[in-house]
């Protein structure tokens, strides 16, 4: 496995780094196929030309039932990588991914492996309303045998949705919307990859630390900057990995600073950032030296108006705001 | 061809000792969990797997004890499994609702009514995928007919002609809902129609009529023609589970039971046809000996095997352990 520090780089964005994680591994893997609606003719870089109908199977509206076709492809010799495309849609298939995919290799003892992945994208903040803008990883988070992931870089979503293609379990993985812009160098090297489990300190710090996740990342980078002009240090991590989580990278950050906010555009009841408080709690909560806060967003579901919703997702002010109390 | 008939007999008479002997076991507290006997079904198990080549798969249902014997399953690790022990085919993971034996060919067995539709679809386009020609049979019940999955499933495996067997156990009843109580038009076969597909009735009480009208849907799956749904019209002998009370009104007439018991069970009707065509009497005794020490035997196994560690409780989980210590 060859890691971040892969040699030749490319900048590009998000979302191409994901469309070139997917042409690599079908190139690189001829069990590797693609299902999902549309696919076949727009949004996933000319696949159909390039790998034919056989790798590139575009569904009919069932989403149910082809994320079980999936399922019963990848039990059967393939990897399938499961285009659900808008995340809201996964509960429709929520069924065959929790109750066969996570399931069936724990409840055969083994027997079965369900080597898939499921590319779901939160496509929020754009005025689509409620059942269209959806952040629901915390919900997969609660089941046993998935991996869930949501990187916040070109680099870690095409090395994780790499690793994830790679995986012998089901992965669900969760790309956000508001990062698909977000540009970077992104390492050439086929073979490069993330690996499924391990946070990355996106940037160094040691006054405050922020953990934001996802597309909450881009308002808790520009917090940091503003905090530094500011002279305080803020370290800010970045899970990339949701399932397993990577609590000690965590822990091992608090230790240092003594302060805590967990930043994150999905609900706040049982969300991710509040595991993380409560395990931050459980686990180091002698290193605190101030309690724990949540940015997120409240419980209720986005609207249709840009003015209700913007006032959903937590901003740079806030974070601001929230990082100087704790300094206080 | 005596030597398939001798095959099918065995392969009904041991779902059949296996289920009456698990029913004494779960009365007896032996068997944990809910108890889903096949008994009545067997000639539709039986008849379906026998057109199967060993390397072929199979999805089944909450009543699938009797899917993986008559796919030729040693008896030995599913009895295990269904007192929870070690040596389980699920290492007690799974248990009556989820023998899933892959040495057989099974891929899972869901006890979420319908949900092994798509998976057995997927192992379809797999086989399309890798140009092996491996098919699926796909088994369920009536009740599964009314889910979305075998809507969307049954359109996808005719769109993509997959070598898919899509075969309803249509025992009549879903638990205590009758076809006619839930469906809207309720010749199950008919549907395929809708779907581009044939759609084929069959008595399920006849192993042989099963057997034909699988072998034929199982040619045409292989020869690249796509799916084919198969009715066969079986009865289940026992109530929905083992014990289950219902009370109020009979949802059906202790009389129909009667019926069905006496003059449609699958082994007895087959058992009068090898006889009337000069198979002895000694070599099926012959057979039902065997069985019944092969019963015998697998239930003496799992009394003596250990039942699982707690300490393995995580094990299975993933493919590997987690480097992570939190999951």
């Amino acid at each position: 496995m060859k890691h971040e520090n892969s040699a030749e780089r490319r900048r590009i964005n998000y979302l191409d780094a994901i469309v070139q994680a997917q042409t690599e591994e079908l190139e690189r893997d001829s069990r590797v196929i693609m299902m999902g609606e549309d696919i076949a003719i727009y949004g996933s870089g000319d696949l159909i030309e390039r790998f034919g109908p056989k790798r590139i199977w575009a569904m009919p509206i069932s989403e149910a039932s082809f994320t079980g076709v999936g399922i019963g492809a990848a039990i059967a010799g393939l990897r399938p990588i499961v285009d659900l495309n808008i995340a809201s849609f996964m509960y429709l298939a929520s069924d065959q991914i929790i109750n066969q995919a996570a399931k069936l290799r724990f409840m055969t003892a083994g027997k079965v492996s369900v080597p898939i992945v499921f590319r779901v994208c939160m496509y929020y903040g754009a005025s689509i309303a409620a059942q269209h803008s959806d952040r629901p990883y915390p919900l997969f988070m609660n089941v046993p045998g998935l991996k869930v992931i949501s990187p916040t870089s070109p680099a870690d979503a095409k090395g994780l949705l790499k690793a994830a293609v790679r995986e012998d379990d089901p992965v669900v993985f969760f790309e956000d919307s508001k990062l698909w812009t977000v540009k970077e160098d992104v390492p050439t090297d086929p073979d490069f990859l993330v690996p499924i489990g391990k946070a990355a300190i996106k940037r160094a710090g040691s006054d405050i630390t922020l953990v934001a996740i996802s597309g909450a990342m881009r308002p808790t980078l520009e917090a940091a900057d503003a905090l530094a002009a500011e002279g305080i240090s803020a370290e800010v991590v970045d899970p990339r990995t949701l399932k397993p989580l990577d609590v000690p990278t965590i822990v091992t950050s608090v230790g240092k600073t003594g302060r805590l906010i967990i930043i994150e555009n999905a609900h706040r009841m049982l969300g991710a950032a509040a595991e993380i408080a409560a395990a931050v709690a459980e686990e180091a909560f002698e290193s605190l030296r101030k309690p724990i806060i949540r940015l997120t967003s409240p419980d209720v579901h986005v609207p249709f108006s840009p003015v209700l919703e913007e006032a959903l997702y937590p901003r740079k002010e806030q974070i601001v705001t929230a990082a100087k109390r704790l300094l206080t | 061809m005596e030597k398939q008939q001798h095959e099918i007999y065995r392969r009904m008479l041991r779902i059949r000792r296996f289920e009456e002997e698990g029913t004494r076991l779960y009365l007896a507290g032996e068997i944990p969990g809910a108890y889903h006997a096949s008994i009545g079904q067997e000639a539709t198990i039986v008849g379906a797997c026998m057109a199967l080549h060993d390397t072929d798969a199979m999805t089944g249902t909450h009543r699938s004890h009797g899917h993986p014997i008559g796919k030729g399953a040693d008896l030995k690790a599913l009895m295990a499994e269904l007192m929870g022990k070690s040596t389980g085919i699920c290492k007690g993971r799974g248990g009556s609702m989820h023998l899933a034996d892959a040495s057989v060919g099974i891929i899972g067995e869901s006890a979420i009514v319908g949900g092994g539709i798509p998976l057995a679809t997927g192992v379809g386009l797999s086989a399309k995928v890798l140009g092996t020609s491996r098919v699926c049979l796909c088994f369920f019940g009536d009740g599964a007919v009314n889910q979305g999955t075998f809507h969307e499933s049954l359109n996808m495996a005719s769109l993509w002609k997959l070598p898919v067997i899509y075969l309803c156990e249509n025992n009549g009843y879903a638990i205590t809902t009758s076809v006619a109580m839930s469906h809207g038009q309720p010749n199950i076969a008919q549907r395929a129609q809708s779907y581009g597909m044939p759609g084929i009735v069959v008595d399920g009480q006849d192993a042989d009529a099963v057997l034909k009208v699988t072998e034929a849907a199982v040619a045409r799956a292989r020869n690249g023609n796509g799916p084919t749904l198969i009715e066969a019209q079986t009865y289940r002998f026992d109530e929905h589970q083992v014990g289950l009370v219902v009370p109020g009104t009979p949802y059906r007439t202790p009389e129909e039971v009667e019926k069905y018991k006496l003059h449609r069970d699958p082994i007895a009707l087959f058992r009068q046809v090898m006889l009337s065509q000069g198979t002895a009497a000694t070599e099926l005794e012959a057979i039902e000996s065997e069985v019944t020490a092969a019963v015998d035997e697998a239930v003496q196994f799992a009394r003596d095997s250990p039942l699982p560690d707690v300490g393995g409780l995580y094990d299975h989980l993933y493919s590997r352990p987690l480097e992570t210590s939190y999951p």
